[in-house]
This record gives C-alpha cells, structure tokens and sequence, in this order.
C-alpha cells in the first residue's frame, strides 16, 4: 500500500476540519433557532396560562379592574375567519381548478398562477387598506363584513395554489376513466377529480383559516374592533387579533395578561389546524398510494 | 360480410384464409362471419405536426376480439383512441377520415362526442378504478347517463355489470369497501364491469394485462372471450401470445401505416407480407 | 328518462353542451378574478394616494421630513427604516436558517428529521402578533438593559465602528431598528428553514452520491454540487423571506419605536411603511392628504414587494422546470 505523503494527509485533515466545523455550526444554528423558538412558546404558554380563566370564554371586554374576557373577541374572529373562509375558499378552488383542469400551460393561466403567487404573499397590511378603500369608505364605516372580505382576500390565493398542487397529484387514469365513460369535462371534475382530491383540498382550506385567524393588520383598517359585544356584520367587530394588540399595547397588568391569553388561544388554534390539515393531507396521499 | 381488411388497395375484398394448419388456440376459432361494427376510413393522424397514423382502412366485426398489434409507437393506440374519440382530450391532437360505426360518421362535426364515448367503452393499460367505493364505481356510468331510475334498478345493474365481469363472487360482501382495495386483476375486471355498467356496443382496450401478473392475465382473457359473444371487442396488444390466443381478427401496424389484417389463423400461420412475418417470428423466435 | 344507451341519438346536445360551457366560463371568471384583485389593488393605492404624489412629486419619495402638523410627508425615512430591517433580518435569519436546513437533510439523525421538520413548518405558522408581543414583553427590555449599553461601550472607543450607522450611542430605549430587525429574523427563521430545507431535498441523491464517490465530504458535497444545481431556487427563497419581511407589520410595529425620522443608528428608534400605515391610519380622515399620504406609501410598498416576489417566483419556477 501506497504511503500518504505528509501533505496529503495534512490536507485531507484541513477538509476534515472544515466538514466538522461547518456541521458543527449547523448544528449550533439548529439548537439556536430551536431554542429561540421555544422560549417564544414557552412565555407564550406560561403567560397565557396565568391568565387563563373560564371569564375568558364567557365575559366579554371590560373596563380595567373591571374583570372582563374575550368573549366578544372569539366570537367576532370566528363569525370573520369563518365567512371570509366561506367567500375566499370556493373561489381559491375555482381557480385551482382553472389552473389545473382547463387553463393548463395556456398563456392566461400562466399569468393566473404568477399573480396568484404574488397575491399569496403579498404585505396584508395593504389588503386592508385596499378593502377599507373599497368596502368601508364608501359604504359609510367599518364593518365585520369588511374584515370577512380582507380575510377572504388573503384565504383565496392560499386555497387556490394548494388546490392546483393536489389537483396536479389526480393521476390522469381517473379523467381517461371518466371521459371514456362518456362525462363531459365538467362531469369529470365534479364527479371524479374534485372528489379524488377532497382530503388535500382540505389541508388547503384548514391551512387558509389557520393563516388568515392570525392576520391582525387588515382588520385593523376594515371591522376596527369592538369592546362590545356584537354580531352585526354592519357594525364594527372584535377581532381576537385586534383585542390582543390593544390590550398588549395597554398599561394595565390584567390587559397584559388577557393579551397573552388570546395569543395562546390563537396559536393553539392555528397549530391545531396545522396538525389537523397534515393529517387530511397523508390521508388524500394514501388512498392515492393504494 | 367479413370484416377484415388488407389496407390498401381499397377494393381488396375480405380475406378469408383458409384453414391451413392447427390453429394456435381455441379460441381464434371458426371465421367470423358477424357484421361489420366498425369502418375505419382513411385515416389520418397527427399529434401537432407528427403524423402518427398514415391511412388506415380497417374493417372491425362484430361479436369477435379484433387485436392491434406492432411495436411500439406503431400508432396502434392511437387508432384505439380515435375509435371512441378520446383524442379530442389531447392538446394539438388530429384526426382526419372517416370512422364509421353502425354507418355514422363518429369524427363528423354534428356528432357529439360524449355520446360516443358512452357507446363505446374503454379499458386502459393500467387498472384505474375511481377512488370510490366498488358500488359507485359500477354506478357512476348508469348515473351519469341517468339510466336507471331507483336504487332497486341501480343494485340489480350493479350486480349484472359485476356478474357479467366474473367479480361479482369475489365482492360481493363488500360493495361499499374501496375499488382501489382490490388487486390489480381485480380492479381490471372492476373497470371492465364499469364500463359494462352501460351496455356498450364496443369496448376498447388499451393493453388490458400489462399490469397484471399471468393468473390475472388468464382470468381477463377468459372474460374478453366471454364478452365477445355479446360484443364488439378491440385490444391493444404487444403480446403477440395473447392476440392469438383471445383475438379473432389481427391487424398489425409498422410507423404509422396498417400493414396487414386479416384472420388471427392467417396472419399468424401465414402472413402474406414479409414484415409482418419478419415482426411475429421474431417476437416468438 | 332511462332510454337505453344505443337508442340515443349520437348527434350533439345542445344543452348539455352548455353545462361545459359554463363551467369553463366560471372557471375563467375566477381566474380573472385573481388578476382583477392584484390590479386593483394597484390602482386603489395609486389612485388614492395620487394626491400625495401630486402635492410633492418625486420628494415624496425622496423627501426625509415627515410632519403632520406642517403637512410636509417624505417616506425616505419609512422606505429606509424598511429596507434596513428587512435586509439585516434576512441577514441574520438566511445563515441560521440555511444551517437549520442542512442540519435537517445531512446531519440530524434520521429519526428526528420528520419531527423537527414538522415542528419547523408549525412554527412558521404561528402568527405574526405572537412574535410581535414576544419582542415587546421580552427582547426590547433584554436589548435596553444587556445589549446596547454592551454594544455602546464595546464600541466606542473604536471610531469607525463605534461612531458610525451602526453602533452609535443611542439611548438604550430597547425599542429600534435591530430590536424589529432580530424580531423579523426570528419569524422568518422557520420560514426559511422551511423553504430551503425543501430546496436542498430537492437535489437529486446521485449528484450527492456521485461527490460523495469521488471522497467529498458532506460540507464539500454542499458547496461544490448541491448548491450549484439549486443555486436559484435558494435565491429564490431568500426572496420569499425578503418579501415577508418588507411587508410585515405586527411583528414590526411593537418593538420598532415609530419615530418616523432619518435614523442615524441602527438602534435608534424608527419606522417602516408597514407601520406608519398602520400606526396613522387612526387619525387619517378621508378624503385628506393624510390618508393620501398613507395609500401613496401602500402603493409603494406594494411595488417593492410585488418586485421582489416577482424575483422569487422567476428564480424558484425555472428551477422547478429544467
């Protein structure tokens, strides 16, 4: 066997040493960005824990020192999230299909898809100010309607791509199958494709609501909050978002801690939609596996 | 009238070989003798600016298997796909001729194409049930096309369509389980019971067996033998064994152009044209 | 009802034809829909803040005064609080996120890879507001009390760095440009991680298998072949984290201190166009240059953002093509 002359050697360990370090920094920003991460939930948890009480769900905004939960908050978030999820969802699917069924590679759908793309992340902070141009001013005030509209706004393009990618996923023996037993192309979408891909589309729309329940900024420019309770969509709304960023930003101890609260509720229920949403998502991915 | 065809010329009459040595199965047995089903009339073929089919004059019976075989990208799928008009799906997809079934022009303009393809059904290369249960899948055709009017009709089809497809045994205790559960010869013979579900005059098939292992392979070639009787039956083939063993009438394709047709027998024991002679021997030598 | 399939005539219907029609021509609405909305959006801004541009030009942009009670408004402060926080948080979240990425495809043992993965992608869905509170309860106080009087006095005494942008004694208020610059790093980290970790799983194993056979080890397997054939695609979702922070507001807005001036340190106080719009808006009347002023800065971030998004779909898609 050949022998390794010293500076071979000398250079095989200088790239050893290299490999070790670089993996070794790695490593060190693995552990860092975790451990950031979990002192963020963990004063998240600890804090929203300590203002957790049973008046959260049931009592709604108050006056400082007079108790007070964030009932109204809940309730106003889920009537929004769950409306601008109802406007924005089927449109999204919509144009997921277009993208995937009909527009294809054409030109149009071309443009579609990158505008979508753009929409997906665009700052949601102008969707406010754009919806407030359109549907607070000239209608005469801000409105839940308005904050659902925001929201639908920033759910429809998240639905829309999620939509093209499973629908991407049908395998092309289900439409030979169904046009071959003579459906017409809508036919073949809504009776075998959409169908097929129900479990991903899922996770499309569980992943929107999950995003747009957290979005604090439009509904800033569009239903305002509310201290009050109230459930008409003409009027302005709480928000739980809202009420977080105006409680944090408050001098009292008991807002503090209400504030820490909603942002527990909300990012439990965010991670809750996310786990729900892979599970819908393995389960599409399976039954197409089979 | 017979039905098989030798391309060109045109006024070639149908070839009726006689019988010249032991046939290769039991089943490419007496001459057809059943009417003409299909009439396929100069046609041409094009994907985008390739020509894929140069031609084809081809004459299908009725009540018997007629077999496209050659190599492939010979066109012989291509020519499967025109018969129920599936091409119309493909982007920049051509076809120009005439295909003539029970005398209609099915590629004229006035004819909808939908209307064909529910005459028409077609199994494809690899078993595709829906993503629904064994039920629905029978059922999707017979409600799509609204031929059944309650569920008392609805589960009588369905066990006709599975009884006529030899699966009715071996499901029926779990209709509403998932088609995609079965084995892959089974969800052959699902998709053939489906696209029975809707008594079609033809069934096309697009390499049936590829998929499947030779016990399913045999069990779907005693089917497509048994359908027969009550149907007009194409298959696409690149097993030369399976085309004489379950076809009646063989047509074989080289780049395009038809070849040669003519009984299963004929073209197998004798074929008049060299290449054809040259494609089958050296498939089996 | 139930004619039999062969009695039906083979010839077109009309009718049923037009279920296909309509489809289709829903289908295209929806798609124009998305377009509408994104153009929209673009003219909304550009038409209501036409009014600011009006009254100050090109000084809108380049103008450094911002005061409402003499109604004169330049956005270079907010554009410049912008760029400058965007740009140092991608700065410190890029590396820490591409190490998180290579840790998860290279070095984490195989079991923990789905579960740290998964943990990853749930973090970067935990809302903005989150982070944003975090900052302001946690890391401006940390940042006052530790690591600017730490950085005031380390860097002092070496003029060229301790007189400069960057570590020029500011009051140790907490609150600034590197407090909101950390905040977005760290909610963009998962993001990226997210991001470039499916970049790198992207890379076909025999590239890596062909570097590994000629003796590369796995940080010479990165540089020299991984990283060249995803080379877009990682710029690519720089870009993606770019635009996320440009845009953001509620991480941004608690820990920025909102002082909309010409910063002269990295740790003073100062403003993004996200915030300023949101911070303003209150007292904005409609119909006033002030709220004019506020959709003209919308328009202007809605240009930067939709141009640097626009990089990121280009680089990310020719990947996925070739």
């Amino acid at each position: 066997m050949k022998q390794l002359t010293a500076a071979t050697r000398a250079r095989y360990f200088r790239r050893q040493l290299v490999d070790r370090i670089m993996g070794g920094l790695c490593i060190a920003a693995a552990g860092l960005g975790l451990v950031l991460l979990g002192m963020i939930l963990w004063m998240l948890f600890s804090n929203g824990i300590a203002g957790f009480s049973l008046a959260v769900f049931t009592e709604s905004m108050a006056q400082p020192g007079a108790g007070g939960g964030l009932a109204n908050a809940i309730v106003g978030s889920l009537i929004q999230v769950g409306l601008g999820a109802m406007i924005g969802a089927p449109i999204g699917m919509m144009v997921g299909v277009y993208l995937s069924e009909v527009g294809k590679e054409s030109k149009f759908a071309q443009v579609v898809r990158f505008v979508n793309d753009i929409l997906l992340s665009a700052p949601s902070v102008l969707i406010g100010l754009f919806v407030y141009q359109i549907a607070v001013e000239p209608l005469g005030g801000f409105s839940g309607l308005a904050g659902a509209l925001a929201l639908a706004i920033i759910a429809m393009p998240i639905v829309a791509r999620t939509t093209e990618d499973i629908l991407r996923l049908v395998p092309q023996a289900y439409r030979d199958g169904a046009v071959a037993l003579g459906s017409r192309e809508n036919e073949v979408v809504r009776k075998v494709v959409l169908p097929a891909a129900f479990g991903g589309i899922l996770t499309g729309v569980l992943l929107a609501v999950a995003r747009i329940a957290g979005e604090t900024a439009p509904l800033l420019f569009t239903s305002l909050g509310n201290t009050n309770w109230s459930t008409d969509l003409t009027q302005p709304m709480a928000s739980l978002p809202i009420a977080i960023y105006r409680y944090a930003g408050s001098p009292y101890q008991e807002w503090v801690n209400l504030a820490w609260t909603g942002a527990m509720l909300i990012t439990v229920g965010v991670l809750v939609l996310n786990i729900l949403s892979r599970f819908s998502h393995a389960a599409v991915a399976g039954k197409q596996g089979g | 009238m017979l039905a098989a065809m030798t391309p060109t010329p045109e006024t070639a009459k149908p070839a009726i070989a006689p019988m010249q040595a032991p046939r290769v199965t039991a089943a490419a047995s007496a001459p057809v003798t059943s009417p003409t089903r299909i009439k396929i009339d100069h046609i041409n073929a094009f994907y985008g600016q390739k020509q894929a089919l140069f031609d084809v004059n081809l004459e299908v019976p009725d009540n018997a298997v007629t077999a496209f075989i050659g190599a492939s990208g010979c066109g012989k799928s291509t020519l499967l796909r025109c018969l129920n008009r599936m091409n119309d799906t493909i982007p920049g997809a051509r076809v120009e001729g005439q295909i003539r079934m029970d005398g209609t022009d099915i590629n004229s303009a006035e004819i909808d194409p939908v209307q064909v393809r529910t005459r028409i059904g077609m199994v494809f290369q690899k078993p595709n049930p829906f993503p629904m249960s064994i039920y629905d899948n029978i059922a999707y055709g017979p409600r799509a096309h609204k031929l059944v009017s309650n569920k008392a009709e609805m589960d009588e089809l369905v066990e006709k369509s599975l009884r006529r497809a030899a699966l009715w045994d071996e499901v029926k205790d779990r209709l509403g389980k998932s088609g995609l559960g079965l084995s892959g010869g089974q969800q052959q013979r699902l998709v053939i019971a489906r696209a029975l579900a809707v008594s079609p005059a033809v069934i096309l098939m697009d390499e049936p067996c590829s998929a499947l292992d030779p016990v399913a392979t045999a069990h779907i070639e005693a089917l497509i033998d048994e359908l027969r009787k009550h149907t007009c039956i194409v298959i696409v083939t690149h097993s030369m064994a399976q085309a004489a063993r379950v076809s009646q009438i063989t047509a074989f394709f080289h780049m395009g152009k038809l070849i040669e047709a003519g009984n299963t027998d004929q073209i197998f024991m004798a074929p008049k044209l060299d290449q054809t002679q040259d494609y089958i021997t050296g498939r089996f030598g | 009802m139930n004619t039999p399939i062969a009695e039906r005539p083979l010839l077109g219907s009309r009718k049923i034809h037009a279920a296909d029609t309509t489809f289709r021509i829903s289908l295209h609405v929806a798609g124009a829909l998305v377009v509408v909305v994104l153009l929209s959006i673009l003219a909304i801004m550009f038409i209501g803040g036409k009014l600011a541009f009006d009254t100050f030009g090109l000084g809108f942009i380049w103008g450094t005064e911002w005061n409402p009670v003499t109604q004169v408004y330049g956005a270079l402060p907010a554009i410049t609080g912008t760029l400058v926080t965007a740009v140092l948080a991608l700065c410190i979240a890029w590396p820490i996120g591409f190490g998180i990425a290579f840790f998860l495809t290279e070095i984490c043992p195989e079991k923990l890879r789905t579960p740290l993965g998964v943990a990853i992608e749930l973090l970067a869905a935990v809302p903005s507001i989150v982070y944003g509170m975090w900052g302001f309860f946690v890391l401006a106080p940390f940042m006052s009390e530790y690591v600017q009087p730490w950085l005031t006095n380390v860097f002092i005494w070496i003029p060229p760095i301790g007189d400069s942008f960057f570590w020029f004694t500011a009051p140790p208020i907490g609150v600034g440009m590197l407090t909101a610059a950390l905040i977005l790093a760290i909610m963009i980290l998962p993001f990226i991680a997210a991001t470039t970790r499916d970049v790198l799983l992207s890379t076909p194993q025999l590239l890596k298998d062909g570097a590994y056979a000629m003796g590369a080890t796995r940080w010479e397997a990165l540089t020299g072949v991984v990283i060249p054939a995803v080379r877009g695609s990682l710029f690519g979702a720089v870009f993606l984290g770019l635009g996320r922070a440009l845009g953001e507001t509620m991480a941004v807005v608690f820990v920025i201190g909102n002082a909309i001036r010409m910063p002269d340190s990295v740790m003073a106080p100062s403003a993004t166009i996200a915030s300023v719009v949101a911070n303003s808006f209150p007292e904005a009347e409609p119909g006033t240059l002030d709220l004019a002023v506020l959709l003209g800065l919308g328009f202007i971030l809605f240009v930067v953002s939709f141009g640097v998004l626009a990089v990121a779909r280009v680089l990310l898609r020719q990947e996925r093509m070739s």
